[in-house]
């Protein structure tokens, strides 16, 4: 007897809900014997980490800013992976936005009028993701160099370069010496909405309506999709293979360096440390889990946000140490992972014929 | 759409509720009522590292603990470890504050802006960052002088070398960091004017593999003692099992590693954090600045370790009663910089404004700064 993983001939819309609820419930059991093991009740934490993330208007508001670069960068790496290129530079990406944002915000204000910096700034955040993710796409459409390797490898590049940045030629020079840029002047400063949410998040939600609609109603989407699913048929039907390598991922590293530009005009009003939090791999979580669909990404970029804000309340409200948090929080994503597969996937058992067992 | 996503995780909770086998205990409500005068004053500690690292969120924790014995059920006191500088800690900071909480220490460089901006919401609480230079009405600012015990670690190193070389495992380029290294260079080029100190950064302050191998580099580099700026014991484990000697930090690591660790320049944040506590409950707090040094006692020298000798011991303890006695101070000229220029001329002691911007290193030390 034997188990194998079967592909379905088809996904049931059931399937398409039934099986992240589960797989929510499933994860919370896990966490649950995380937290009995660790002393506390499971529930009174549960509680906890719902009050703190969705429990007051102003908790909300923050669970919304932890998602809006989530958002973008997730909507990036979904781009990339619709055709099959593992983008893992979101990260990288993000960095150069927020570097290049600071840079217009930092140095064009004197010569330009205020009014222009923030859009000029949000342009250069685009333009600087895109030739960050551009190049591997480069690489990868012409000389088939592995995305893998050259996507991840730049990352430490730009957060090495941006922290060469703020702690060198950028350093503020009425810092006392201290790392981080000097503040942006306010007319480069997004606007906030509510609390610390900016206008980044709307700026997110429209491009995950666009996308959506590009990967749905356009040509545009219907060859990326080709592309990723079968490259042979794409051939046979013409399409263009490396521009639209090139193409989408000048668009997915355009959308993460708005991430970062986000995260610098929008949040902390300077170049410091604290820029790369991981959102560029959060991201690769975030895309796998909403099945690579712009719409189900923003829902799931939210509950991911929440997660993270509500392991504070792992420490504050329960007294668990920092790490409790964290594990929980992989404990959580582990079945919400899996569980993926079984939309696509059914289990079989397979039973031996019997003749092998005389045999044997 | 804020009510839609409430509804579904409430329900998600209620469900989890209903399978989990420990059902039937009551939730707690989040406790959002400010306290009475009956009730102790809500404190909070926000660590950047986890109380672990035996080195500086450790320090920070020990003087909580002490803090909290010493005013009882006058105060209540929790904390929050490994929040990462930058935006997420205006959130943590701000909880605290939402929370009932009358006193926040911030224990943390990198906490300076969101501990600013935080205070500006909530005007009636105290708010007290660690080692920062910005401050409002309601947020202060701490932090000791600790270049004076590292002086005298430096002392002990200039002696103890066998080779003149010194390394330095040194977390940022900023000015306590710099002014660290220098006062220790300075300190052992008093007793030998053959030290070098060859200084490698970290860009980290808590990254025990990262501190490890900077010290590893500088042993194969020749280095025979190895001292650090870091947040963790994992410089001297390094140098204990090259069988080399070292001077720690922030706590006195030769309880942790061994005698190996000559001594180590540490800190003992209760002697301030009962003081501002105090006042605190008294209703006497104002906002401040505090700086203070060896003879506050915030600062000190650990215990030393069996294997320095006692001629070395009273070297220390002269140079020590001439920084508490306030006759003389470690920056003090003449003092040259790096490239052998005059940094401070005989005669004069730099301000303490020079002391919290310093950005050249001293003669003796090897190792650059990166420069804007």
């Amino acid at each position: 007897m034997r188990i194998v993983f079967e592909k379905r001939e088809s996904i049931s819309h059931w399937a398409v809900v039934l099986v992240p609820i589960i797989s929510f419930l499933v994860s919370l059991l896990f966490g649950a014997i995380l937290l009995l093991a660790s002393g506390v009740d499971p529930l009174v934490t549960y509680q906890a980490m719902a009050v703190g993330t969705f429990g007051s208007w102003h908790s909300f508001t923050e669970t919304l800013v932890k998602a809006t670069p989530l958002l973008f960068t997730s909507l990036g790496v979904a781009i990339a992976f619709r055709m099959k290129f593992w983008n893992i530079g979101a990260e990288g990406q993000l960095v150069w936005g927020g570097v290049a944002a600071a840079w217009v915000a930092l140095f064009w204000s004197k010569s330009l009028p205020g009014w222009t910096l923030l859009p000029l700034a949000l342009l250069m955040a685009c333009v600087a993701g895109a030739i960050w993710a551009g190049v591997p796409a480069a690489l990868k459409a012409y000389l088939n160099v592995d995305e893998t390797l050259t996507t991840l490898m730049l990352n430490y590049v730009a957060i090495l370069y941006a922290k060469n940045l703020y702690y060198g030629p950028w350093r503020d020079p009425e810092g006392m010496g201290f790392p981080g840029s000097a503040q942006f002047p306010a007319a480069a400063w997004l606007p906030r909405i509510t609390g610390r949410v900016h206008l980044g998040l709307i700026i997110a939600l429209i491009f995950a309506f666009l996308l959506w609609f590009a990967f749905n109603r356009t040509r545009w989407g219907f060859e990326t999709r080709i592309i990723g699913e079968n490259q042979t048929a794409a051939r046979y039907l013409g399409i263009n293979i490396k521009r639209n390598i090139v193409i989408a991922l000048l668009i997915s590293g355009a959308l993460s360096g708005l991430a970062g530009a986000g995260e610098t005009l929008g949040i902390a009003h300077r170049l410091q440390q604290g820029l790369s939090m991981g959102y560029g791999y959060t991201a690769i979580i975030i895309s796998w889990m909403s099945q690579l669909n712009p719409l189900a990404i923003i829902f799931v970029a939210v509950l991911m946000a929440s997660l993270l804000v509500g392991g504070d309340q792992i420490q504050i409200m329960m007294g668990l140490p920092a790490s409790v948090g964290v594990v929980l929080q992989g404990m959580i994503l582990i079945p919400m992972l899996a569980g993926g597969l079984f939309t696509e996937y059914r289990l079989r058992i397979v039973r031996t014929p019997k003749i092998e067992e005389a045999k044997a | 759409m804020k009510r839609k996503f409430w509804m579904f995780f409430s329900l998600l909770t209620v469900i989890a509720m209903l399978l989990s086998a420990c059902g039937g205990s009551k939730a707690t409500e989040a406790p959002t009522a400010a306290p009475s005068k009956a009730e102790p004053m809500k404190i909070a500690f926000i660590y950047i590292g986890p109380p672990g690292d035996l080195g500086w969120t450790y320090e920070h924790d020990r003087a909580r603990k002490i803090v909290e014995q010493k005013f009882g059920d006058q105060i209540a006191v929790k904390y929050i470890e490994s929040v990462p500088e930058g935006p997420d800690a205006a959130r943590v900071i701000r909880q605290y504050a939402q929370q009932g909480y009358k006193m926040i220490f911030t224990t943390s460089f990198g906490y300076m802006d969101p501990t600013i901006e935080v205070a500006q919401e909530f005007p009636d609480v105290y708010f007290e960052h660690c080692s920062g230079y910005k401050t409002a009405p309601n947020v202060s600012t701490y932090f000791g002088r600790m270049y004076q015990p590292r002086y005298l670690a430096g002392i002990v190193a200039g002696n103890m070398t066998k080779n003149n070389n010194i390394g330095y495992v040194a977390a940022f380029p900023i000015p306590e960091v710099i002014r660290g290294i220098n006062a220790f260079t300075l300190g052992a080029r008093s007793v030998n004017p053959d030290v070098k100190v060859h200084v490698v950064w970290t860009n980290t302050w808590y990254d025990p593999v990262k501190e490890r191998e900077a010290a590893v580099a500088l042993l194969d580099a020749g280095a025979d003692i190895i001292a650090q700026h870091q947040d963790t014991t994992e410089p001297q484990k390094a140098a204990q099992e090259r069988g080399m000697l070292s001077i720690g930090y922030d706590s006195d690591m030769g309880k942790f590693v061994g005698d190996s660790v000559l001594t180590s320049p540490i800190w003992n944040w209760a002697a301030y954090y009962e003081q501002t506590i105090q006042n605190a409950l008294d209703g006497t707090w104002k906002s401040h600045q505090y700086w203070g040094g060896l003879k506050d006692n915030v600062v000190q020298l650990a215990e030393f370790s069996p294997k320095v000798p006692q001629d070395v011991r009273d070297q220390v303890e002269a140079a020590k009663q001439k920084i508490v006695s306030g006759d003389w101070d470690v920056f003090c000229g003449p003092i040259n910089a790096q490239d052998g220029s005059v940094l401070v001329p005989e005669g004069q002691c730099m301000s303490d404004g020079d002391l919290l911007g310093m950005k050249v290193f001293v003669e003796g030390v090897e190792g650059t700064i990166p420069q804007n």
